[in-house]
């Protein structure tokens, strides 16, 4: 009966965001029906949400009738993985989807108090549209409620590998963000067929960009310490089709982020800023597209259904063709904002947007390359990690170079000596990171040295912003903590977001070059070497999981003799699917840590059992989720900025 | 100073055009530079043979893990066999196997041929969906004719 109520609600919502979409661009016109707009957006999250509900509901009773149950549920999972399981589909991620599209639509519905009526109610009418698209979709092509005529007893239970903690949140918070961006692309359809792009309307959209990008930074940073400790192959970016596809909107976002501030602030870029917006969404709706089309092959996808991948790539056409063609029409005739000179904050925050995009398009043809070779060549090929870490990591690195300048010149006309000047002493820190891990870390990396002083440069230029707005060594003590205090908490977001790149450039340039990795298979006290390392292989015992069978080793990790931790990695045999996994054991040393992945049992030569032992020694590697950790609360920071409430608008 | 236009809208996209253009220019150029050594083709066993894929040549190797051929050496090294309808090609592997490599199943191997002819992976893929047969793969085998749809159980090379 549940379900049913779920399905019926989802209907509805369908019906309310048509009624959204016509009510919203009718009420731009006639403001009687503007608040019928925002109440049909209301009620489609409300609708969404039943349904939604109703799912959760049927993964938690587990309510093997309805067909999404019985695929990826099981009764003996642990209570987190069912709920998880509503959204580790494919039917039930879209369903999620839906309701964060719609949520979205509600939130601007409900705490847009300021934003100008008729901007206001176009948005809401674009927002209307794309739900209505992505609810049809969900209706008729994926329904997660549908029921089976003959339900089994016992359902086929989640992949275990997608049976994680961090797994089990990532999907949540890259929904956020991905869709997240939904809003702004709204907004700025509004805002072309208004004709009106000004300081107010970037104003309105940074709240909302800076809300999705540092959700998908959280989102992307968790995916990424899953495969890093779950696929148990010690990496942490494997520049995969599915990454790709999270990377490329968190790109655009980035870029978005800072034209929008010169927008605001300057009123120029007003046509790039309303380009990025469009283009945000529109990655997103690639990512979702080529994750679960399957038409590029990937480590990490959905089970895949051409036909949906089809469908997508319309809703994809569809929306972004008709939005950019908008965009070409209208475009031209958005008033030019004020001028400034070569040397300004605006054409440093210009460069970093050329060079944000270049690497986007970089990542976007390197993903999207197998397919045009293969149209073309017709045989399938792969591109691999190489492309991408030089165009990337070329690209990257000048903007990383540039960053600290940015806050430190002056808006309009900017003097870039000066600039210089005050970063004497961030520079001289960055060279002698540089020179000390390149004296004394063997073996010599002369370009790994190179990055680590590339990651203490944004670091410390971030700092030495800091230390000129509260002109530090400069004023007695008290002057400086009245300064300090009186920062606005957008300043310290943005030294926050600035900080944490360059501790996640420190934690990757460090833990890629000086990594160790050792195998073998060992026997019941046998012993391999890791780098300074020594691990024994205790003892293996069997452990009864709620959903799993495990071997467990223990293992003693010594240095010169000398205990450091005990890992015990475990791998896991799950019989509802017949999969086993490994259960990776990590040592936190600091910000290093040590990875043990026990392996499959073996012979040994003498005949006695053995198991292989995979470890790697990872320095540093903590600050790879560090620093994506930081840039998102200093987004968060930025948003909780007085200057930055959604109601913002009228003049406080 | 005379090719500096004098519409302001001019100098404008003048600037914008000087600015954009270097960088577009060396990502075009690292592209072409990274695209050289880091494409890397797909081949079954068969087509591998036909093409002479030169060794070292960094290739995707796919077929079926041809039943009875994954020896696990004790010093953490696997050898197997991956198999088409024609062909079977020998595979060394340093390392922990996906969980989800069978015998019989499809996989992917990333690497590249020996002087000896023994394809030395560097990664081998399963997926984490163990109905999954990678989509090069199952195109591959269609071609050949092997292909029985999802559920049937595929045939192997040489027996």
């Amino acid at each position: 009966m549940t379900v049913e109520l779920g399905a019926f609600a989802l209907t509805l919502a369908l019906a309310l965001s048509l009624a959204q979409a016509a009510l919203g661009f009718a009420g731009a016109r006639r403001p009687s029906l503007a608040g019928a707009g925002e109440g049909a957006a209301i009620g489609a999250f409300a609708g969404v949400a039943a349904a939604f509900a109703a799912l959760v509901t049927a993964f938690v009773v587990s309510d093997f009738s309805v067909a999404n149950v019985a695929a990826n549920s099981h009764t003996a999972k642990p209570l987190l993985y069912k709920v998880a399981g509503a959204w580790g589909s494919h039917e039930g991620s879209m369903l999620l989807w839906c309701l964060i599209l719609t949520g979205f639509g509600a939130a601007v519905a409900a705490f847009g108090r300021g934003l100008p009526a008729g901007l206001k109610s176009r948005a809401l009418g674009v927002q209307g549209l794309l739900g209505l698209l992505f609810l049809a979709y969900t209706v008729f092509a994926s329904n997660p409620l549908a029921r089976l005529a003959g339900p089994p007893i016992e359902g086929r239970s989640l992949n275990p590998l997608l049976q994680d903690p961090a797994l089990a949140f990532h999907p949540p918070f890259l929904y956020l963000g991905y869709v997240g961006f939904s809003v702004v692309f709204s907004f700025a359809v509004a805002a072309l067929i208004e004709g009106r792009v000004d300081a107010a309307w970037a104003r309105w959209v940074r709240p909302w960009t800076l809300a999705a990008w540092s959700f998908l930074t959280v989102g992307i940073a968790l995916g990424s310490f899953w495969a890093y400790y779950e696929l148990g192959w010690g990496g942490w970016w494997f520049w995969d089709p599915v990454e790709n596809a999270s990377f490329m909107p968190w790109l655009i976002g980035a870029a978005l982020l800072h034209s929008a501030v010169v927008t605001e602030k300057r009123g120029a870029l007003s046509g790039w800023t309303v380009f990025l917006a469009l283009a945000a969404f529109t990655f997103s709706m690639l990512g979702a597209f080529l994750v679960r089309s399957g038409v590029l092959t990937s480590v990490h996808a959905f089970a895949v259904d051409p036909t949906r991948g089809v469908l997508l790539l319309s809703i994809l056409g569809l929306s972004s063709g008709a939005a950019f063609a908008l965009f070409a029409w209208r475009a031209p005739a958005l008033a030019p904002g004020g001028v400034f000179a070569p040397a300004s904050r605006e054409s440093l925050i210009v460069l970093n947007n050329i060079l944000l995009t270049a690497a986007t398009g970089a990542v976007m043809f390197g993903t999207l390359y197998p397919l045009i070779y293969e149209a073309a060549a017709g045989a399938p090929i792969t591109v691999g990690p190489p492309y991408f870490n030089l165009v990337f990591g070329v690209l990257m690195g000048l903007a990383m170079l540039v960053l600290p300048f940015g806050p430190l010149t002056a808006w309009k006309r900017g003097d870039l000596a000066a600039s210089a000047d005050r970063l004497k002493l961030a520079a001289a820190v960055a060279v002698l990171v540089g020179a000390i891990v390149f004296a004394l870390v063997s073996p010599r990396k002369a370009l790994a040295s190179g990055g680590v002083a590339l990651g203490a440069w944004v670091i410390a230029g971030a700092l030495a912003e800091v230390a000129e707005r509260t002109r530090a060594f400069k004023t007695p003590w008290p002057e400086v903590r009245r300064r300090l205090t009186g920062l606005p908490r957008g300043a310290w977001g943005m030294t926050l977001a600035h900080a944490g790149l360059g501790v996640f450039i420190l934690g990757a340039c460090y833990e890629t070059a000086w990594k160790v990795e050792a195998a073998e298979a060992l026997s019941l006290g046998g012993q391999l070497r890791l780098g300074a390392f020594e691990l024994t292989l205790k003892d293996v015992g069997t452990v009864d999981g709620p959903n799993y069978l495990a071997e467990r080793g223990r293992i003693a990790v010594t240095r010169g003799g000398r205990p450091v931790c005990a890992p015990e990695p475990e791998r896991r045999f799950y019989p509802a699917g017949k999969q086993s996994t490994s259960e990776v054991a990590l040592c936190n040393l600091g910000v290093s840590q040590i990875y043990v992945v026990l392996g499959e049992r073996r012979a040994s030569p003498d005949g006695g059992p053995a198991w292989l032992v995979r470890s790697y020694f990872n320095p540093w590697v903590q600050l790879i989720y560090l620093g994506p950790l930081l840039m998102a609360l200093g987004g968060l920071l930025s948003l909780s900025d007085r200057r930055l409430r959604f109601a913002v608008g009228r003049k406080p | 100073m005379t090719f500096w236009p004098k519409s302001r809208t001019a100098r404008r996209r003048l600037t914008i055009l000087l600015a954009v253009a270097p960088v577009l220019a060396l990502a075009a150029g690292l592209t072409l530079w990274g695209l050289r050594d880091s494409i890397s083709l797909f081949y079954t066993p068969a087509q591998a043979r036909a093409a002479h894929v030169a060794p070292g040549r960094a290739v995707q190797l796919g077929g079926l893990v041809l039943p009875g051929s994954v020896v696990k050496h004790p010093d953490g090294r696997v050898a197997f066999a991956i198999a088409d309808k024609q062909e079977t090609a020998r595979v060394s592997y340093q390392g922990d196997l996906p969980d989800l490599f069978r015998e019989g199943q499809g996989v992917v191997a990333e690497g590249s041929f020996d002087a000896a002819g023994v394809f030395q992976a560097k990664r081998v893929l399963a997926k984490h969906d163990e109905k999954y047969m990678p989509r090069e793969v199952a195109d591959a085998l269609k071609k050949q004719g092997e292909w029985r749809g999802d559920g049937a159980a595929p045939a192997y090379g040489k027996p």
